[in-house]
């Protein structure tokens, strides 16, 4: 699996997301700057990592999603190539009109840094594969701006698409209002691009694939992904 | 010439920011208030466009970037 790990000004997963990319898949994943307006020939998956890109200027993400290397990551997407966003990386993709809505202040309008459940929706798509349907996950969260919204209209096409693949959920998969942290609408961490080849989630699965940090929850993500690639080779 | 882009919240989109300042205006005691919402204000400065093309250009500049049009409306002025 040749993976790129968008690197904006701003940004502060990237090294954590590169470790990740690297200690599952087994290959070191190139670092791509804002900058550059290709993407290293080859490459497998886009990811765009979590932080605070532009200092959140204007809207979170909306300067990133503007930027040269987006153009590239844009007909990457549009061949089918698959790209993941996390955290800040999902709200660019959103600016960058790659997702469809919006992820707006937190309800509760306090920055959450904590662990939290996800309920994996399914497990037949490249992004999902190394996990069961209906399994549930622990990742952490770390987002001021968590909070999804689209029109009524969207919501309903990513539902009856089952392009909601992340739920926030209590500890034993149930959907309940005093476990969607960020107060997403219909409980959303997660959603695909019209295609399937695009994720975006606000939770960090790169920060939990390793046993030393207590759980390994996101690992499965990876795994599935670096499958995934090895049965396509 | 100078322009003004006003970017505000759509009506039934959720404004927790605004929602705080309305409760930080009731609990100053300010008589009065009985909502507020919160939007952004952009003091262009246009070089060499006039009219109908300053328009165009300060409606290209709300859509592509100062607005995200999915949660929030855009009014341009020419000052």
């Amino acid at each position: 699996m040749k993976s790129a790990v968008v690197v904006f000004p701003g940004i502060n997963r990237e090294r954590d997301m590169a470790r990740t990319l690297k200690l599952v898949s087994g290959v070191e994943p190139a670092l791509v700057w804002h900058a550059d307006t290709a993407l290293p020939s080859g490459t497998d998956l886009v990811v765009i990592p979590g932080g605070f890109s532009y200092g959140d200027y204007l809207r979170c993400g909306a300067i990133a999603a503007r930027s040269a290397i987006m153009d590239a990551v844009r007909a990457h997407a549009a061949k089918g190539g698959l790209v993941l966003g996390v955290c800040n990386g999902f709200q660019i993709l959103c600016e960058a009109d790659l997702l469809p809505g919006v992820l707006m202040r937190n309800q509760q309008l306090r920055f959450i840094c904590r662990d939290v459940y996800l309920r994996v929706e399914r497990s037949d798509t490249a992004f999902t594969r190394g996990y069961n349907a209906g399994q549930v996950i622990r990742v952490p969260v770390a987002h001021g701006e968590g909070n999804y919204i689209a029109d009524g209209e969207t919501i309903a096409r990513l539902e009856g698409e089952r392009r909601i693949v992340f739920r926030y959920c209590a500890p034993d998969g149930i959907i309940d209002p005093n476990w969607n942290h960020n107060g997403a609408i219909n409980a959303i961490a997660g959603i695909l691009g019209e295609r399937g080849n695009v994720l975006g989630m606000m939770p960090h699965p790169e920060n939990h694939v390793e046993a030393a940090v207590g759980c390994t929850d996101g690992r499965g993500l990876f795994a599935g992904l670096a499958d995934y690639f090895r049965q396509a080779a | 010439m100078k322009a003004r882009v006003t970017v505000t919240l759509k009506s039934g989109v959720l404004d927790p920011q605004g929602k705080a300042i309305e409760g930080a205006l009731k609990s100053l005691g300010v008589a009065g208030v009985a909502s507020v919402r919160q939007g952004k204000v952009f003091d262009i400065e246009l070089d060499g466009a006039y009219g109908a093309r300053a328009q165009a250009a300060l409606k290209e500049a709300a859509e592509r970037l100062l607005a995200n049009t999915v949660i929030e409306n855009y009014r341009v002025e020419l000052l």
